[in-house]
C-alpha cells in the first residue's frame, strides 16, 4: 500500500498526472514494464469523467473520419478481456466485462440508413474488416423482445461490449496501489519544471522529480501542455445520465442510450451540450432522454428513476485522441481521449510501451494523434 | 406478531392510529409516521432481500439516501417504506430479491 502522502519530496521513474482511468491505465502499462510510477491526483475534488461515463467498451462508429482511431479502438476492445482478467486476478474484483456486442438504436428508418451508409464506409475503410449487420424492427425485436413496437432497427456489432465503470475504477486504484505505485492526491499540479529527462512536478506541498512524465489530466492538460513544449486544445462536453432502479435482467446489450448492469440497474445517457465545467442537470435534457429510453424499451415507463448526474466529456476539437512525445523535452507525453473505458486496455498495453521504450509500434499510427493536426 | 424492538416511540408524538397490513397481518401505526417508522417500532424485518446475493436487510437511514427499506407498498414493489407515509388499509409485503419488470403489454 502507498503511504499517506507527507509533503516533502518523491522520486519515481515516471510521474503519471492525472489518477483517471486514462492515467491509471497508462501507469499499470508502465508498471508492468518494470517501472516505478508515481501518479498525482487531485482527490475526490477531481472533475472524473471516469465516475460519469456510461461504461461501454464500444467500436461501431468510432473513428468514420479517421481508420486510424477505428483500428486503435478495436485494438483495445480486442485486449479487454486478458485486461479485465488481469484485474480480477490482482484484486479479486470482477468488472463485469461483456462482449457480445452491441446494439446502437435507430429509432426513424432515415437514421438507420444514415447509420447503414456510415458503418459500410467504415468497412471498406478497412478492407472489408469491419463486423457489423443492419437489423430491421423485426430482426432488433428477434434479439430484445422489449423493444419499442415504432423502433425503426439497430446496428449490431459483435466488436462491442460494456463494463461497471465504477468497479472498474476501484479496481485500478487498487491495482495500481498493491503494486507499490505511490498514488499522491495533493490537489490540482500548480507547475511542471522541465528540463530534457528531468521534470519536477509541484502539487500541493508534494515535489515530485522523475525523468519522464505522463499528461493524463484531462481537461487539466489544457493548462499544464504547454509546460512540457506540447499543445491540448480540450474542452468540456456534458453528458447527463439517470440511473433507474434495479429490475429483473431483459437487456443483455449494451446500447448507446440505455444499457442495464450486472445487478439490474439501469442507466440511460448520451447527451451532448457546451456548458463548460458545469456538472449540473438540467429537466429538458433528463426529459429527453427519459423520453427516447422509453420509446426504446417502453417498459421503462413504470420503472423508477432514482438518480442523475451530469459529468464532463474531455474533446477534442476532432473527437479524436492526443497521443504525442514533446520535441522539446522529450521524455513528456501527452495522452488525452474521450474513450478512457474502450481505450484502457490499449493505454495499459502498446500505448504503455511506447512511453516505456520511447519507440511507438508503427501499426498504430501514432503520428495521426499528434496535436500538430489542429 | 414480533414486538422485541430497539426503537420506542416518543410520547409527545402521540397521533391517532392507522391499520396497516404487513405481510398479510394488522399493524398499528400512528398516522403521519413512514411504513419504515412503523415497521421498525414493531420490529419487523428483515424488510428486504437483495437483488444480487439475497442478503437480508432493514430500513436504516430513515431519509430517503440508503434504498435498505425498499418493500412492496400497495402492489408497487421497490417503494421507499421511510419516503412513504403510512395510511388506513395500506398493504405492504416485504420485497423479496430484484423487482419484476412490468410486461411490455402493459403499456400498451
Amino acid at each position: 500500500m502507498s503511504a499517506a502522502a507527507k509533503p516533502g519530496s518523491v522520486k519515481a521513474e515516471v510521474t503519471v498526472i492525472g489518477g483517471g482511468l486514462v492515467g491509471l491505465a497508462v501507469a499499470r502499462g508502465l508498471q508492468d514494464q518494470g517501472l516505478n510510477v508515481a501518479v498525482v491526483d487531485e482527490g475526490d475534488i477531481a472533475l472524473r469523467a471516469s465516475r460519469g461515463n456510461f461504461g461501454l467498451v464500444w467500436v461501431q462508429g468510432k473513428g468514420d473520419t479517421c481508420p486510424e482511431y477505428a483500428r486503435l479502438s478495436r485494438l483495445s476492445a480486442t485486449l479487454w478481456q486478458d485486461f479485465a482478467n488481469g484485474l480480477a486476478e490482482h484484486t479479486g474484483i470482477d468488472v463485469q466485462l461483456s462482449q457480445i456486442g452491441g446494439l446502437y438504436i435507430c429509432l426513424t428508418e432515415q437514421e438507420l440508413e444514415q447509420r447503414r451508409i456510415m458503418l459500410e464506409a467504415m468497412r471498406d475503410a478497412q478492407q472489408g474488416d469491419y463486423p457489423f449487420e443492419v437489423l430491421d424492427h423485426d430482426a432488433l425485436k428477434a434479439k430484445v423482445p422489449e423493444i419499442g413496437p415504432t423502433v425503426a432497427g439497430a446496428t449490431h456489432s459483435p466488436m462491442d461490449g460494456h463494463v461497471n465503470p465504477l468497479l472498474l475504477m476501484r479496481a485500478m486504484v487498487q491495482r495500481f496501489t498493491d503494486r507499490n505505485g505511490q498514488l499522491i492526491t495533493t490537489g490540482p499540479v500548480t507547475k511542471i519544471e522541465s528540463n530534457p529527462g528531468r521534470f519536477v512536478v509541484h502539487s500541493g506541498d508534494q515535489v515530485i522529480e522523475s525523468s519522464r512524465v505522463v499528461l493524463a489530466a484531462g481537461l487539466g492538460n489544457r493548462e499544464l501542455a504547454p509546460q512540457v513544449g506540447l499543445s491540448a486544445p480540450v474542452s468540456p462536453n456534458r453528458g447527463q445520465v439517470l440511473i433507474a432502479e434495479r429490475v429483473k435482467h431483459f437487456l443483455d446489450y449494451p446500447t448507446g442510450h440505455v444499457r442495464q448492469t450486472g445487478e439490474g440497474t439501469i442507466q440511460c445517457g448520451d447527451s451532448k451540450e457546451d456548458v463548460g465545467l458545469d456538472t449540473g442537470t438540467t429537466t429538458d435534457v433528463m426529459a429527453t432522454i427519459a423520453h427516447r429510453a422509453i420509446t426504446m424499451f417502453p417498459l421503462l415507463a413504470k420503472v423508477r428513476l432514482i438518480r442523475s448526474w451530469g459529468a464532463l466529456r474531455v474533446m477534442t476539437p476532432d473527437g479524436y485522441p492526443i497521443y504525442q512525445q514533446s520535441e522539446q523535452y522529450p521524455g513528456a507525453f501527452l495522452v488525452t481521449c474521450h474513450s478512457g473505458v474502450t481505450l484502457a486496455a490499449a493505454h495499459a498495453g502498446p500505448i504503455a510501451e511506447w512511453i516505456a521504450s520511447g519507440v511507438a509500434d508503427p501499426s498504430l499510427s501514432l503520428e495521426t494523434f499528434h496535436a500538430d493536426r489542429f | 406478531m414480533p414486538t422485541d424492538s430497539n426503537f420506542k416511540r416518543l410520547p409527545a408524538n402521540a397521533a391517532a392510529e392507522v391499520v396497516i397490513w404487513v405481510e398479510g397481518k394488522p399493524l398499528k401505526a400512528r398516522a403521519g409516521e413512514s411504513v419504515a417508522a412503523a415497521v421498525l417500532a414493531a420490529g419487523l424485518g428483515p424488510t428486504r432481500t437483495t437483488p444480487v446475493s439475497a442478503s437480508p436487510r432493514a430500513p436504516y437511514c430513515m431519509m430517503g439516501v440508503c434504498f435498505e427499506c425498499l418493500m412492496e407498498i400497495d402492489g408497487q414493489e421497490n417503494t421507499q417504506g421511510c419516503m412513504t407515509t403510512v395510511a388506513e388499509g395500506m398493504q405492504v409485503q416485504f420485497q423479496r430479491g430484484i423487482r419484476n419488470v412490468p410486461e411490455v403489454e402493459d403499456n400498451a
